[in-house]
């Protein structure tokens, strides 16, 4: 597909990509203790395999009208997986809509996930990590959010921090240049993710900043910005780790640049294929995460095919009974939309309200 | 006409200052342009420079003198042709201390803001048939205070009474806050507290947004309201959308509405814009009662507030109750005046014009209820 790009500033400095990892899962060097864990890098492998998994489901639903507009996370599972497995449980995690992994392994349940999707605003109700903010629609509006969370955790001495993840799109926008500035300047507990896929929506990322690495964005308020390979699970933990202890422990932020590739649509109402040429695709799926941990898990930690097959039907079975729940779930009465409008309503509303329940709502 | 020099409001919230040095002296000939004095405020020492050329007929405040009020005759200019015989019915004219001060407004341009003109004559307190507040106890002591006290007031106390709450924008803290609404708040609680912000509208009112999700109870002050998608999309509706589970106990405040002088970008009234929008609770008090006991109500409720100030009343001077802990309910009207013909309804600085009006229609056998909205 031809589309001329500008090329990317000549700025004459190399960028090292951070990366443990190779896309055929063999170490390069030196490796994290975490990744000689084999109990834990089979955690970190189960959720990529899940969140991929629940991804099919979701899509599978809502081209069968089970569900509304989804987002899929193909192919970016190890950024949010990875990020969100470096945090404690009191750090807080601001998600933008592709950041699926990322709340299934803060604790967020796939059937709030899924409700969620569906339109029902009660999967925004998480019944497990209760402080960690609701998927964030409006593109970079939770970047200044988590930079107020954070310097509400600087100012009450908690030793916590707030991860913010967002697309490469987001870093267009004002609202990311303003965080950025305050959070370098104040120097706030806060951890900012780029999930860097390559595309908003149709445009590439040449054609949406020339700068020459997102990264690099960081420079200019003072907060270290680095580049890390996004499908190595192990990299992105090992930074995102790093950087959250800063935050924690000397209230530096950061900006972390993980580069990936978004391997879907942009959602269901997308088709790619209009604008993206299948070869550069199929060039990227050599890349992905979740065959590069498998190769790894299985030459570094004897991963074996039963274990792969006992995965899989358990992921299988999980997944499924959260869909059943889901479409278990009744859908809200009409008259919930008055719901958490006011702590009680006013006659006016109490007189609708009755009327959508079939009573004699009177004038009101 | 001999034209008088008035001592000039030389920053956007200087009220008075002292007249250091005289550079002319009576009979010297000045073109515009020319440095004529020079004038120490609290933040500096300025120099006054002639606007036409004239003579000077008559230096009115000597050099040294302190604390001369803005926009008080310092000299009178005679024009050609004129000897200083003009000056006695120019001296004469009623001086600005007659006229109701003019309030320096600090405006969201800092120092290329003028002072704002002489605020209109009625826009003191009604002086008849004030009705009687119930939320005032009678025999409640009153102190006369200004809007801009009362509100600052408001947030201390309630700065004093949880930890929680802070307050931040551009210029609050240093500068003692654009339209001196945070005087003294820096000195008392700090920085941590009173927090200075880049030029970052949208990037501190999401940040308050956050902060508040998180637990806190920020005061977000404008020196212009903007960031639309934070106020609305997530302080207003989050509540909602995360099923009751997530607040924002904030408080976005500035003023609104036009003042003097400050054009069309400056101008804008949002109060019913946002009153349009489920989830913001929108507060705009008239007297300075009401400001404070709004904005301490505003600081402790649940949900998001949009305080909208008036900058022409800020200088303003009302009765307010001297009360331990003065809070107004949200979501109440007052009776500005008993009435029992007719009832005029308005919010903010328009009850300065409903009570003009009122006290008119009086004067003509009229007797007018007059309401203030209040939010």
């Amino acid at each position: 597909m031809d589309r001329t790009v500008p090329g990317a500033a000549k700025t004459g400095r190399t960028h090292a990509i951070l990366r443990f990892l190779r896309p055929d899962g063999t170490a390069i060097g030196g490796l994290p203790g975490f990744a000689s864990d084999r109990k834990e890098m089979a955690a970190l492998y189960r959720l990529m395999v899940l969140t991929r998994s629940f991804d099919e489901q979701a899509i599978a639903l809502q081209r069968t009208g089970r569900l509304g507009t989804y987002a899929s996370s193909l192919g970016q599972e190890a950024v949010a997986v990875g990020a969100a497995a470096a945090m404690r449980p009191d750090d807080i995690l601001l998600p933008t809509f592709r950041e699926h992994g990322a709340q299934i392994a803060r604790g967020v349940t796939l059937t709030e996930l899924f409700l969620f999707w569906g339109g029902d605003e009660r999967g925004s109700d998480f019944a497990g990590p209760r402080e960690d903010f609701p998927v964030n629609i409006p593109v970079a509006s939770h970047i200044p959010h988590a930079v107020g969370a954070a310097l509400a955790f600087k100012m009450r001495k908690e030793r916590r921090a707030a991860l913010c993840i967002f697309g490469d799109g987001a870093t267009s926008k004002g609202d990311f240049y303003e965080a950025l500035n305050v959070a370098g300047v104040w120097q706030v507990p806060c951890v900012f993710v780029i999930s860097n896929n390559q595309w908003a929506i149709s445009v590439p990322r040449a054609v949406q900043t020339r700068s020459d690495t997102l990264a690099i964005k960081g420079i200019a308020v003072g907060i270290q910005g680095v580049q890390v390979d996004g499908n190595d699970a192990v990299a992105v933990r090992e930074v995102v780790g790093e950087a959250l202890e800063k935050a924690r422990h000397d209230h530096e932020p950061s900006l972390i640049e993980a580069v990936t590739y978004r391997l879907g649509d942009h959602t269901t109402v997308d088709d790619a294929s209009r604008y993206r040429d299948d070869a550069e695709v199929g060039k990227h799926w050599k890349e992905e995460p979740i065959a590069r941990l498998r190769a790894f898990l299985t030459a570094e930690h004897g991963w074996s095919k039963d274990e792969e097959e006992d995965l899989l039907t358990e992921i299988r079975e999980q997944v499924e009974a959260a869909v059943e729940a889901y479409l278990a779930t009744d859908a809200q009465e009409p008259a919930a939309m008055f719901d958490h409008l006011h702590a009680s309503l006013p006659p006016a509303l109490a007189g609708q309200r009755a009327e959508l329940a079939g009573k004699d709502g009177g004038d009101g | 006409m001999p034209t008088e020099i008035l001592m000039p409001a030389l920053s956007p919230t200087m009220e008075e200052g002292n007249l250091a040095k005289w550079l002319v002296k009576e009979g010297d000939a000045i073109s515009a342009g020319d440095v004529i004095a020079e004038i120490e405020t609290d933040k500096a020492t300025m120099e006054v420079e002639a606007v036409d050329e004239g003579t000077i007929g008559k230096i009115l405040i000597g050099e040294g003198t302190e604390g001369v009020k803005v926009n008080t005759p310092i000299a009178v200019v005679l024009g050609d042709g004129e000897d200083a015989s003009a000056i006695g019915s120019a001296a004469a004219a009623p001086a600005a201390e007659t006229a109701p001060q003019a309030e320096p407004e600090a405006g969201p341009n800092g120092a290329t803001e003028p002072a704002a003109t002489t605020a209109p004559a009625a826009a003191a307190a009604p002086a008849s048939a004030p009705a009687a507040d119930p939320d005032i106890p009678a025999g409640t002591e009153m102190v006369s205070t200004t809007v801009r006290e009362a509100l600052r007031d408001a947030m201390a106390e309630e700065m004093r009474r949880s930890d929680d709450v802070f307050v931040m924008g551009e210029e609050v803290a240093e500068y003692q806050g654009a339209y001196k609404i945070t005087q003294g708040l820096l000195d008392e609680f700090g920085a941590r507290r009173v927090i200075d912000t880049p030029i970052t509208e949208h990037g501190f009112a999401g940040l308050g947004v956050g902060a508040a999700f998180a637990g806190l109870r920020p005061i977000v002050e404008f020196m212009t309201l903007q960031a639309m998608d934070h106020i609305i999309n997530s302080a207003a509706k989050t509540l909602y959308m995360s099923g009751g589970q997530m607040g924002c106990p904030i408080v976005f405040r500035g003023p609104n509405g036009a003042a003097a002088r400050v054009a069309a970008q400056h101008s804008q009234d949002y109060t019913a814009w946002f009153s349009q929008v489920p989830g913001l609770k929108v507060v705009v008090p008239y007297t300075a009662t009401d400001a404070k006991g709004l904005l301490k109500a505003a600081i402790r409720d649940p949900n998001p507030v949009i305080f909208l100030e008036n900058e022409i009343l800020y200088g303003q001077t009302f009765d307010v109750p001297k009360l331990e802990d003065f809070v107004l309910p949200i979501g109440r009207a007052r009776i500005a005046r008993e009435g029992s013909q007719a009832t005029i309804v308005s919010f903010g600085i328009g009850m300065t014009y409903a009570l003009q009006a009122a006290e008119a229609l009086a004067g003509e056998g009229v007797d007018c209820e007059v309401k203030s909205l209040r939010n």
